[in-house]
């Protein structure tokens, strides 16, 4: 069988970890998106991961769920920069910053 | 008959009431009869109700009129009642008769003035609130009229308030009566706390389940309201100031009328000072100092009316002083007396003034009496009355203060003896200085100023005169020291006869107070008129410290008054600017500058709150972990 | 509960390794390249690995479903909009302009590591009963498993996420429509973005100069109209872009055709606003 569930919990946790990073850390905005897939994956490495542990089938079939909302995020989101770059070609994460108080 | 004496205290309110709509309409001369009718119509009720009274037998001279309960929670109850027994119907008599006659001459006085009908309602109102005060048959009513008089006082102090020095005249007086108010109302609480009512008949009837203390309490409290209403010691300074008013009003409310509420009180409280002999002390040895001290100062002053006004408070002293003693008859007899010679007094040196146009320093009469001769002579006529010489009515009062002055306490004696004996010396030299000597006021006009023709002044005016000098004539009849003479005495024994001091006297020493009172009055008299017989200047008789009355007044400017103002400076900037203010301010200066500092938070960059974002998340799993591991 | 944990074989711990290094590796690859495409395939990688991993744990339907909708599409679509956009060709400067941010994002992910690590440590699962069903059910497969838990249990769920990919497809086709507009109007009236600071697009200004014309505002040229769409007609010869979004960008349909130099303004878009509500 596989190995320990710990292991995996620590890997995604990495993966997490480095998605938070990057999101923080990176200005362009499909980069920061393609971060925010990598926090899902995390995610789903764990649901997978207890579904094994606790013999339950209710993690994978979250995983599935996980999938197809991400998908249609991803749809909606690269929709939305689409419409924004038409706009003003070369915009970042920092160029919205009206709000400043 | 008796039923009437509702009508007392309402004929003068009917007055009032009629002139604040109409009586500009009125105008002169009208509104001034209607005021007088009706004071006159007062007056003739009151003897109506006197003699009903009268009629009644000695013991049961007392008759209550309650008109409707006035005030009723849970135990406190008070009625809206008139008492009408000797002494509230010897004030009213003596009252009601002197206003009427004021009121006559003022429609003389007050005939140029433009605000001739708001003086009359002004008086009728005041006349209206010192019957209240006088026939009232609690405390809570009296207080009612003495706020009322205390009041009118204030509104003709400064009747001319255009002028400065009588607005602020009329602020004076009022802000000295409260402070006297004050104690009246403490001892309103006391007198209720102990006996449970305010009735003069109920709270007299349940003395003697009040300790001695809580009686000397409410004595001196009382006597504090006394002070600060008839100008004692300390709180006299603003009547001096009082003179700003129109004479009229000098004469009425502030020597024959409001300045006595404070002895009546005295005088009706007598069961408490009766029972509470260290406050009656002390009200004896205050109206002494105070006798003494009002005539030095009259002795050195210019101005004719102050001269009566310090004279006023040196008689008022007088009465005081009868009362602390326990001689209330004499008090009662010597505020009669003084009312009359007082206001004959006051209404001539009107008469001077008005025809001097409106002159009022001494200095600048002189010789009047062959161009004045029905006020020179009722003038000699008051002077000699107050003055004390034989038959007239001062001689009478005087004496009988003095008598029983020298058997309470010699001391007290000695000092109403020199007041006597100034008393005739200051009027000596007012009379000399305005009706003999040189025609000063010739010499002072002819420098600018328009022709004065002083003559006597019209009828209505002279009159009143005229009768207040019969009156300082005859009035020592009422209560001549022989027996079956002493009417006034019985006469007032249901009301303070079994708390009154009653000091046997032989003949021979009746004689002996006689003669002695005979020699002061000539002493004064002799001194006055040989020292301002030809002359108008002699400043060693009149030293400054004399003429800024022993600068008491200036004392309390300076401690007081400018104590107040710097305290009321410091408080406004110290305290409320910078303290209060400023923490108020400060509280929202804090608001802002944080708000200044945490507004960094918000950067509007979306990554830095992605950063908040995570560090929550820290914060949270932290929480979890601290929780589980 | 059946024991899962028991023995780990040795092939199973090398695979494990192994995925997890490519899964590391591509997930610090996505977060460090300078250019979005390497970027993207690195995300390729990550998510194979962890395919890699869902076969491991026995999750062989969801290991495919990841490769073919995570790495088959998802990844392309982002790769097609990098194209598109021509974002590859965008630096990342190296020094973050705002301070601390990378300081402090390093220092949070750590402190995240180290609670998560903490927890998974406990093993910290709550060791309840299965609530869905075991993951073997006499011995079917996965994808039987699955498809019925999927299917019974959790039906609505199943109805409600094919509305929201009904929607998402709805919602995608609006935002990247372009709307016919004549002078110089902002692409699609209400769709345009918030962050208008009066800045036209023409003060971006473009490092070529020649293009100046074609980073001004672009001009909507497609209208749906007669119910089809069309160009705006007046495109007259466009300078050559030097991009490689623009010929990604001309095969929708163009996007700038800029007649004349129009003076940019924010509010341009008032006087075509009632063509396009026409139109629209």
């Amino acid at each position: 069988m596989s190995v320990n569930a710990s292991w995996y919990l620590t890997l995604a946790a990495v993966l997490f970890t480095i998605g938070a990073v990057g999101l923080l850390v990176r200005r362009n905005v499909l980069v920061m998106f393609m971060c925010v897939e990598l926090m899902l994956n995390a995610a789903n490495l764990t649901f997978v991961t207890f579904a094994r542990t606790l013999n339950d089938i209710g993690g994978q079939s979250e995983v599935f769920f996980v999938l197809v909302v991400a998908a249609a995020e991803v749809v909606v989101g690269l929709g939305i920069i689409v419409a924004i770059f038409r706009r003003r070609v070369g915009a970042t994460a920092d160029d919205i910053h009206n709000l400043k108080g | 008959m008796l039923r009437a004496a509702f009508l007392i205290p309402l004929f003068p309110f009917l007055g009032f009431l009629v002139l604040v709509p109409f009586g500009r309409r009125l105008g002169n001369p009208l509104a001034g009869w209607l005021a007088t009718i009706m004071v006159a119509c007062s007056f003739l009720t009151t003897i109506v109700v006197f003699a009903g009274l009268f009629r009644l037998a000695p013991d049961h001279r007392l008759y209550v009129q309650t008109w409707y309960s006035w005030i009723s929670v849970d135990r406190f109850r008070v009625n809206a009642d008139l008492l009408i027994d000797p002494l509230s119907m010897t004030m009213a008599a003596f009252v009601t008769g002197v206003s009427a006659l004021i009121h006559l001459y003022s429609i003389g006085y007050m005939e140029h003035d433009e605000q001739f009908a708001k003086f009359f309602l002004y008086m009728n109102l005041f006349v209206s609130s010192m019957l209240i005060l006088v026939l009232s048959g609690n405390f809570l009513l009296t207080f009612l009229g003495w706020e009322g008089v205390g009041v009118c006082s204030y509104f003709l102090i400064s009747f001319w308030f255009s002028r400065p020095s009588a607005a602020s005249a009329g602020k004076k007086a009022m802000i000295y009566n409260r402070i006297g108010d004050a104690g009246f109302l403490v001892a309103m609480f006391l007198i209720f706390e102990r006996t449970g009512s305010l009735e003069y008949q109920t709270v007299f009837a349940r003395l003697s389940h009040v300790g001695t203390p809580s009686l000397t309490a409410i004595a001196l409290l009382l006597f504090l309201g006394a002070v600060g209403k008839s100008a004692q010691l300390p709180l006299y300074p603003w009547l001096a100031d009082a003179m700003e008013g129109p004479t009229p009003v000098s004469a009425l409310i502030h020597a024959a009328t409001m300045v006595t509420a404070g002895v009546y009180l005295m005088c009706r409280i007598n069961p408490i000072l009766f029972r509470a002999p260290d406050a009656a002390h002390v009200i004896a040895i205050v109206g002494a100092a105070t006798a003494l001290l009002g005539a030095t100062i009259a002795c050195a002053q210019d101005d004719i009316k102050k001269i009566l006004a310090y004279s006023t408070i040196s008689q008022l002293g007088y009465m005081f002083l009868a009362a602390g003693i326990g001689a209330y008859t004499a008090a009662i007899f010597l505020m009669l007396t003084h009312a009359f010679y007082k206001a004959l007094l006051f209404l001539g040196a009107g008469s001077v003034i008005h025809a001097m146009n409106d002159e009022q320093d001494t200095k600048r009469f002189g010789a009047l009496r062959r161009a004045m001769p029905i006020t020179a002579v009722t003038f000699l006529i008051g002077w000699l009355a107050i003055g004390g010489v034989p038959v007239l009515a001062g001689f009478w009062s005087k004496g009988d203060v003095l008598m029983n002055a020298w058997k309470n306490n010699s001391g007290l004696y000695i000092v109403g003896a020199v007041t006597a004996v100034l008393t005739a010396y200051y009027l000596g030299r007012a009379y000399m200085l305005t009706f003999t000597g040189q025609q000063r006021w010739v010499e002072a006009r002819q420098s600018g100023g328009p022709q004065l023709h002083p003559h006597d002044p019209r009828w209505v005016m002279s009159v009143p005169l005229v009768v207040l000098a019969g009156l300082s004539v005859v009035a020592g009849l009422i209560n001549l020291p022989f027996s079956h003479w002493d009417l006034l005495a019985r006469w007032l024994t249901p009301v303070v006869g079994a708390h009154m001091f009653h000091p046997h006297f032989t003949t021979a020493q009746q004689w002996y107070f006689a003669l002695a009172d005979l020699l002061f009055a000539a002493l004064g008299v002799a001194v006055a008129v040989s020292l301002w017989r030809g002359t108008a200047e002699r400043p060693a008789a009149e030293p400054t410290v004399l003429r800024r009355a022993w600068y008491i007044d200036w004392a309390y400017d300076r401690l007081l008054a400018r104590g107040s103002t710097e305290l009321a400076e410091v408080t406004a900037l110290d305290v409320e600017t910078r303290t209060i203010d400023g923490a108020v301010n400060g509280v929202g200066a804090l608001f802002r500058s944080s708000a200044r500092v945490l507004r960094k938070v918000q950067t509007g960059y979306v990554r830095n709150y992605a950063l908040g974002l995570m560090a929550g998340l820290v914060l949270v799993l932290a929480y979890v972990v601290s929780r589980t591991v | 509960m059946h024991d899962y944990l028991l023995a780990a074989t040795i092939p199973d711990a090398i695979t494990f390794v192994v995925a997890a290094a490519i899964c590391v590796v591509g997930a610090l690859g996505v977060v460090l390249s300078k250019n979005p495409v390497h970027s993207a395939l690195m995300l390729i990688m990550t998510l194979f690995g962890v395919a890699v991993l869902f076969v491991e744990e026995n999750a062989q339907f969801l290991a495919a479903v990841q490769v073919i909708v995570y790495a088959g599409a998802i990844v392309v679509l982002f790769l097609f909009v990098i194209m598109l956009l021509g974002v590859d060709r965008q630096e990342a400067i190296n020094a973050d302009p705002l301070g601390h941010q990378r300081l402090w994002a390093l220092l949070l992910g750590a402190l995240t590591l180290a609670e998560v690590l903490l927890l998974a440590k406990g093993n910290w699962a709550t060791g309840a009963h299965s609530t869905s069903g075991s993951l073997d059910q006499n011995s079917r497969t996965n994808v039987y498993v699955l498809g019925k838990s999927v299917f019974t249990t959790y039906l609505l769920a199943f109805e409600i996420t094919s509305a929201l990919l009904v929607i998402a497809i709805i919602g995608a086709v609006v935002l990247a429509r372009r709307t016919r507009s004549r002078i110089g109007s902002a692409g699609g009236g209400d769709l345009t973005p918030p962050f208008d600071d009066g800045q036209g697009p023409d003060d971006d200004t473009d490092t070529a100069g020649g293009e100046a014309p074609e980073t001004a505002l672009p001009e909507p040229d497609l209208v749906l109209s007669e119910g089809r769409l069309v160009t705006a007609g007046e495109s007259a010869a466009r300078p050559p872009s030097g991009s490689l979004g623009r010929p990604a960008a001309a095969a929708f349909g163009g996007d700038t055709s800029a007649p004349a130099p129009r003076p940019p303004s924010g509010a341009s878009g008032a006087p075509n606003a009632p063509k396009q509500e026409a139109h629209r």
